[in-house]
């Protein structure tokens, strides 16, 4: 009977699965299939390990998966240092008037533009700085480095995988820096450090021993995104890493869309592979993770309170600055390149400039353009909607967020986006839906959907209930307390998941070239096949404008809410 | 061993100070009560003594401990222990490993560190909690780990911010009884924020009066 009378949470629940889980895991079925022989589009139809042979044939395997792991776990560990050392200076309270303390409050709008703009513009932009002909070498030649023509160096590209690791903490540092300090208002910081200090413990070693063994349970969740997203990235790996072997995830997209079609199972069997390294990673990250705490609560024990490391202070109080520093450049060039009409090597600056390349594209909208914010727009509002239904079916017939639940929901993003992704286009065309808009928005909504809803769940459990109380004694039926009242003051919070959902669908590389089968572009997709080419100033348009129409969503939800409260007040 | 405080005055940003200039002197195994209306700056002077001022607030006037001057030292170097409103004792680590933390690293080895902690949570009416979470102990329980932990660390002298406030009234008093027993051992100056005239006359010790300037 329970069943019954609570059906609305059920149906909402089968819902979720169906829209979200049930796709993430039919498309990893599907590439297990195909990765044991069964490809009925090929005419396979039988269990085999042919694919799995013909993987480990294949030139390069070694390197891609050493790559990956380097890259990934590199990248996501200096992000994560960095990140907490950003926390704990911004908690600092030093008693010098200098220069860092008045920065303070300026450091999260900063964060802004790095975190708005999606992972491929970034990328791009940091090819364009770093680049033998970038604009580093070109503020510096031929005054410092004699150089007079770009030389021939591998910056970006590189065999190591470097510029990669540095493209991704950028993008990843303000991330886990701004989720980091979102998490730390649970813990009271302040207190336990005076605490700590008046036991005798330095301000560096009351952060390792006190607040982060408490920060890292709320944040790790994130955290394990960050490397997930790492070890998989395409888009990135494009751009930034090396070409030849690239990283595994990039290897296998090259492998799916090679001309010639025997190579889909291996492509298959990479993928798995990929989702097993990923599993493996996680396990050996989390691992780690609980030797680290063992040995702190070890050092806990025995009481030592001075600075420890205190080398490493300086070293990151100089990287932190620096990367970000590098992330607003990366920014700054593609602007600069958007409206240069002509820019030799090695002048700092370009020599002319143009607007006519933005005049072009004001005249007539690029079709990449209409696609990205249709994407953008139907998965975000789609997400928002669920988001909502959901919560709303919560508060009314019961139930939380339970950490199952919490992990269903990060699923997709725990997944390696090529692991599931071609399974999911042929599970898509067995169901009818051939690489229209509705199958493409469809994949957006996957990634986009984890991200609306955890941001919009804390401001949504943190409303006051009397509000609702109140407005119930008035008369006002449930509907009404929802619509009029609810939604009302949620107005900012609503916005702001729904500007993050249009960030995160702009950024999306894989799903709208994978499901799209290749006949819709967005701006992503432009951008990073552009990337490779000579002009310079078209990319660098399409590059800002994918940063930009997420600039203008959070825009819009920052300041929509005041102007109808300045509407209201006339 | 005597804590002095010698025409201390505490402003926030550019503002007027929050208390006439302070005089004050508390002596080896004394305690004594800081009193005043909500608001004057018991929390704030407290916190001065202690180094946890953030940058918003300047000190004039000086704070010596032990014939020694504390204005230019940092928190963690002053020696000098607090025990605010909430007994906040870590939660990610058990009720020993927060007595351990606070235990002052001249104790080494770890049999011997152990067996300071081991007594002092005897003396806290604790024994065989070493390996409880913090959590599952009741206020007064968590009080009396905190104010151990605060002097395990062997502190030149110990700043109480109404630490029995949120305590009901028989507790109140069992605390004060426990305050005032680890007081006669350690003899250490003390210094209490509280709004109780019970305080006051338990401590038997010197007065300090905040009046708003």
């Amino acid at each position: 009977m329970m069943f019954f009378r609570n059906w609305p949470k059920w149906a909402m629940l089968a819902i979720l699965v169906m829209s979200i889980l049930i796709p993430v895991v039919a498309g990893l079925g599907e590439t297990t299939w195909a990765a044991f022989g069964i490809l009925p589009a090929l005419g396979k139809h039988s269990f085999s390990l042919e694919a799995w042979q013909q993987l480990f044939e294949l030139p390069g395997l070694a390197t891609s998966v050493r790559l990956s792991l380097v890259s990934g776990f590199l990248s996501t560990s200096v992000a994560l240092i960095l990140a907490l050392f950003g926390c704990a200076w911004v908690h600092s309270s030093s008693h010098r008037p200098s220069l860092l303390n008045k920065l303070k409050p300026f450091a999260t709008p900063l964060l802004v533009p790095i975190l708005a703009a999606p992972h491929a513009a970034v990328a791009i932009g940091l090819a364009f700085l770093l680049a033998p002909s970038g604009w580093l070498a070109r503020l510096f030649s031929p005054w410092l480095t004699t150089w007079q023509l770009p030389p021939d160096l591998a910056t970006v590209q590189d065999l190591w995988g470097l510029s990669l690791v540095l493209g991704l903490v950028i993008k990843e540092l303000p991330f886990l820096w701004l989720i980091s300090l979102v998490a730390l208002k649970q813990i009271e910081v302040s207190k336990q450090l005076s605490i700590s200090h008046s036991l005798g413990y330095s301000t560096a070693n009351a952060w390792y021993k006190v607040i982060i063994p408490q920060l890292y349970p709320l944040i790790r969740l994130p955290v394990l995104v960050v490397l997930v997203y790492a070890l998989s990235t395409v888009d990135m790996a494009v751009i930034l890493g090396p070409n030849s072997p690239p990283t595994l995830a990039l290897a296998t997209m090259r492998w799916y869309n090679d001309a010639n079609v025997a190579l889909l199972l291996p492509a298959s069997a990479a993928a798995l592979s990929l989702g097993l390294l990923m599993i493996a990673s996680v396990l050996f990250w989390e691992i780690t993770i609980k030797v680290i705490m063992a040995m702190t609560k070890m050092m806990t024990r025995i009481g030592g309170r001075g600075h420890p490391w205190k080398f490493a202070s300086g070293a990151l109080a100089t990287t932190l600055p620096s990367i970000l520093i590098l992330g607003l450049l990366s920014l700054v060039v593609l602007a600069i390149w958007s409206v240069t009409w002509r820019w030799s090597f090695p002048d700092a600056l370009p020599t002319s400039y143009s607007y006519a390349y933005w005049l072009k594209l004001i005249s007539k909208w690029p079709l990449a353009l209409q696609h990205s914010i249709t994407l953008a727009l139907g998965s975000s509002a789609i997400a928002v909607v669920l988001s909502v239904a959901w919560l709303e079916v919560q508060d009314r017939y019961g139930g939380h967020l339970s950490r199952l639940t919490l992990w269903l929901i990060y699923l997709p993003l725990l997944v390696p986006q090529i692991a599931f992704l071609y399974g999911l286009k042929v599970g898509f065309l067995r169901i009818g839906l051939n690489g229209g808009m509705g199958a493409v928005i469809w994949a957006h909504l996957l990634f986009v959907f984890p991200y609306v809803m955890l941001s919009l769940v804390d401001s949504w459990r943190a409303l006051d209930q009397r509000y609702l109380q109140v407005a119930a004694s008035l008369g006002t039926s449930s509907w009404g307390c929802f619509w009029r009242i609810k939604l009302s003051l949620l107005l900012q919070p609503l916005l702001l998941a729904w500007a993050i959902g249009m960030a995160v669908s702009i950024g999306q590389y894989l799903p709208t070239l994978m499901m799209g089968a290749g006949k819709i572009e967005s701006l992503t997709t432009e951008a990073v096949s552009l990337a490779s080419g000579a002009d310079r100033r078209l990319v660098g348009v399409y590059g800002l404008l994918q940063a930009a129409v997420p600039l203008l969503a959070y825009g819009m939800a920052l300041l929509l809410p005041k102007l109808i409260r300045l509407n209201r007040l006339k | 061993m005597s804590l002095q405080l010698i025409n201390l005055t505490v402003t926030a940003q550019q503002q007027v100070p929050l208390f006439a200039p302070l005089t004050f002197s508390v002596g080896a195994g004394e305690i004594a009560c800081v009193m005043g209306p909500s608001g004057v700056g018991k929390s704030t002077l407290l916190n001065a003594i202690g180094g946890h001022l953030n940058r918003h607030f300047s000190i004039k006037g000086d704070i010596v401990l032990n014939h020694q001057s504390m204005t230019l030292l940092p928190a963690d170097e002053r020696q000098i222990g607090v025990l605010f409103q909430d007994p906040l004792l870590f939660p990610h680590l058990t009720v020993g490993d927060n007595l351990a933390f606070g235990l002052s690293h001249s104790v080494v080895g770890a049999k011997q560190r152990r067996l300071h902690v081991e007594q002092a949570l005897e003396q806290a009416q604790l024994a065989g909690f070493y390996h409880r979470d913090p959590a599952t102990l009741s206020g007064g329980q968590q009080s009396r780990v905190a104010l151990m932990r605060a002097l395990l660390a062997k502190p030149k002298a110990l700043l109480l911010d109404e630490p029995f406030a949120k305590l009901d009234l028989e507790l109140r008093h069992t605390m004060r009884e426990f305050l005032l027993a680890q007081a006669k051992q350690y003899l250490i100056p003390i210094l209490l924020v509280t709004h109780e005239p019970a305080d006051v006359a338990a401590a038997k010790g010197p007065l300090l009066v905040l009046h708003p300037t």
